[in-house]
């Protein structure tokens, strides 16, 4: 599999439309090192690092969303969301603005800092605000292609990207869009719904199980909000289940989404969501030591699957 | 770095800047009875700043209120909503109809401004702390385009308490934003009591100094202060400026001056014509 940075194709994205519109711009709150050298050199006119100083980082934003101007917003996710929550929600989503947060890392992209930098609660605060569309794209592939539909969109928008070289997972002609569950694989026994850079690993998730004679059909779910009811309602009434994966605490994100979907639309299925418990994670480690402990791999996966089987 | 150095305003504007002023005042007081609301006082203070920037100073049109090259005007301090819509009344911005039904089921005026609602309100406010830094965006634009508007922003007194504010204090500075314009209502009282006992600001204007903002210093309340260094804007190069105008709260309505409970006190309707009465 090819490997490439989440935040690398966010950025090569956002320069080719920049090249084709001035009234793009880049902010961040001081983080990125090195990432957006580049962007400003070519377009020092539409870049600006506002320091560390997150509420203003989104009110400047919308100063800038209010002139005419599509404003890209870089932060740590956890810095991005929480900090200058109360600027998102008046700022941004009530005015409806054209800014997109960009949050940059997965749940434990920085497996070492403690949980002051693990977003376990981005999509559940995101997903609350009216006009705000929610995305944790599954690979390189869907950074692109969502980073070109947010940019559509004249209202806010938040993605939360991983940052360690993630694999290629798409075809290249595969169609992605804002809004659409990406169907990667097919299969009648158990739907996987997955968020974000767990992707891969339901992948080889799937792939493993289907050696067992398992066919699972795997979707890509990288928008949590707007959600794909229809791919949800679908899968519920297509396959025997729905395993949810994500990197999240497991209130409040896709798994609580596609449950409040089910509950709403009166279908009852065997639902596993596989995410953070309500704890914050002690301590630290390498990313892959957090995710095993919560079951967010592909044994994770395998495990959940076979539950629902009564196969375990 | 105070108002005494007085441009000449005629004394036929100064009397009609006067009669603004005072209609934009009795139609706060009427409007806040018919409605029963408060904020009253909040809404008082600031007329005369307004009335002097929207009969002065802003390059606006009520009608072409988007041009994009306009110069823009901030309440942040959204509680002060209803004396901007009385005064964007008297300006001709938004139709007088619509200040009948303040208040009542279904109006598009809530207490504190809400953008897109009715023509001339730039931004969303009501939550204090954010109205500086959208305006630092909006003359960022500004600037970075080339164009000529100003940005103007209202603050109270009590919205310098918010660490949001000075994160935008300070990148303002930075930026040497000479296009961006904060004015202070200083009527020295916040919700729970008086400024100087709740979180003093003194010494404010070494605050502002600091971080390399031009600072004014005027009486609120006096137009001809208040148009002299309005008009002097950037009154330094490569500076932002600040203009700290002292005010009194609930100026116009002499029981309710000065006063902490003006904050929530409401007029009630059998009152409303002695209070007109009062009104100067």
């Amino acid at each position: 599999m090819k490997y490439i940075k989440m935040r690398t194709a966010f950025v090569e994205e956002v320069t080719k439309l920049a090249r084709k519109d001035k009234n793009l711009w880049i902010l961040t709150g001081d983080l990125g090192f090195s990432v957006f050298d580049d962007f400003q050199k070519e377009f020092p006119a539409q870049y600006l690092n506002v320091g560390v100083a997150e509420q203003d980082l989104i009110s400047v934003a919308a100063g800038l969303a209010m002139s005419g101007k599509k404003v890209f917003v870089y932060s740590i996710s956890t810095f991005l969301t929480m900090r200058p929550l109360e600027q998102i929600r008046n700022d941004l989503c009530y005015q409806n603005l054209p800014v997109y947060l960009i949050g940059g890392g997965s749940t434990f992209s920085y497996s070492t800092f403690g949980c002051t930098h693990f977003p376990l609660e981005d999509f559940g605060l995101m997903r609350l605000l009216p006009n705000m569309a929610v995305m944790a794209p599954g690979d390189p592939l869907e950074v692109r292609a969502l980073i070109r539909d947010v940019y559509k969109r004249n209202s806010p928008a938040y993605i939360r990207i991983a940052k360690k070289g993630e694999p290629i997972v798409h075809a290249t002609d595969d169609v992605i869009s804002l809004g659409r569950a990406s169907k990667i694989r097919d299969g009648k026994d158990i739907s996987v719904l997955v968020s974000g850079r767990q992707l891969a690993n339901a992948l080889s998730a799937v792939v493993t199980l289907k050696k067992g004679n398992i066919n699972c059909r795997l979707l890509s779910f990288h928008t949590a909000k707007p959600l794909d009811e229809v791919a949800i309602i679908k899968a519920a009434k297509e396959t025997n289940g729905l395993v949810v994966v994500e990197e999240h605490f497991k209130n409040g994100g896709l798994g609580t989404a596609v449950a409040e979907t089910l509950v709403q639309e009166g279908i009852s299925v065997p639902v596993i969501n596989i995410g953070i418990d309500d704890e914050f994670p002690e301590g630290s480690g390498s990313q892959d030591y957090f995710l095993k402990k919560y079951g967010l791999t592909p044994e994770g996966i395998i495990k959940a699957v076979n539950k629902i089987l009564h196969r375990d | 770095m105070n108002g005494s150095m007085k441009t000449k305003i005629s004394i036929k504007f100064l009397s009609e800047l006067k009669q603004h002023a005072l209609k934009a005042r009795r139609a706060v007081v009427s409007t806040s009875a018919m409605a029963g609301s408060v904020h009253i006082a909040s809404a008082l203070s600031p007329i005369d700043i307004l009335i002097a920037l929207y009969f002065d100073v802003l390059n606006v049109d009520p009608k072409n209120p988007s041009n994009p090259k306009r110069d823009r005007f901030i309440l942040s301090k959204g509680h002060g909503g209803l004396g901007l819509y009385c005064v964007l009344v008297e300006r001709g911005f938004i139709p007088k109809k619509l200040l009948d039904k303040y208040g009542q089921d279904g109006s598009i005026l809530a207490v504190h401004p809400v953008l897109g609602a009715v023509p001339g309100i730039e931004a969303t406010t009501g939550s204090l702390g954010h109205g500086l830094g959208m305006g630092l965006g909006m003359a960022l634009a500004q600037k970075r385009d080339k164009n000529s508007g100003r940005v103007f922003v209202l603050l109270s007194d009590a919205e310098c308490d918010e660490g949001a504010t000075w994160e935008a204090v300070m990148l303002a500075g930075h930026l040497k934003l000479d296009n961006l314009v904060v004015i202070i209502d200083y009527n020295k009282i916040q919700c729970y009591g008086r400024v100087k006992d709740v979180l003093d600001l003194e010494p404010f204007t070494d605050k502002w100094l600091a971080n390399r903002w031009a600072v004014a210093e005027v009486n609120g309340h006096k137009f001809e202060e208040l148009i002299s260094v309005l008009r002097d804007i950037p009154k330094q190069t490569d500076r932002p400026t600040v203009i700290i105008a002292h005010t009194i709260r609930g100026k116009g309505l002499p029981f309710m001056e000065n006063t902490i409970e003006g904050y929530y006190m409401n007029i009630k309707q059998n009152d409303l014509d002695k209070a007109l009465v009062e009104v100067y």
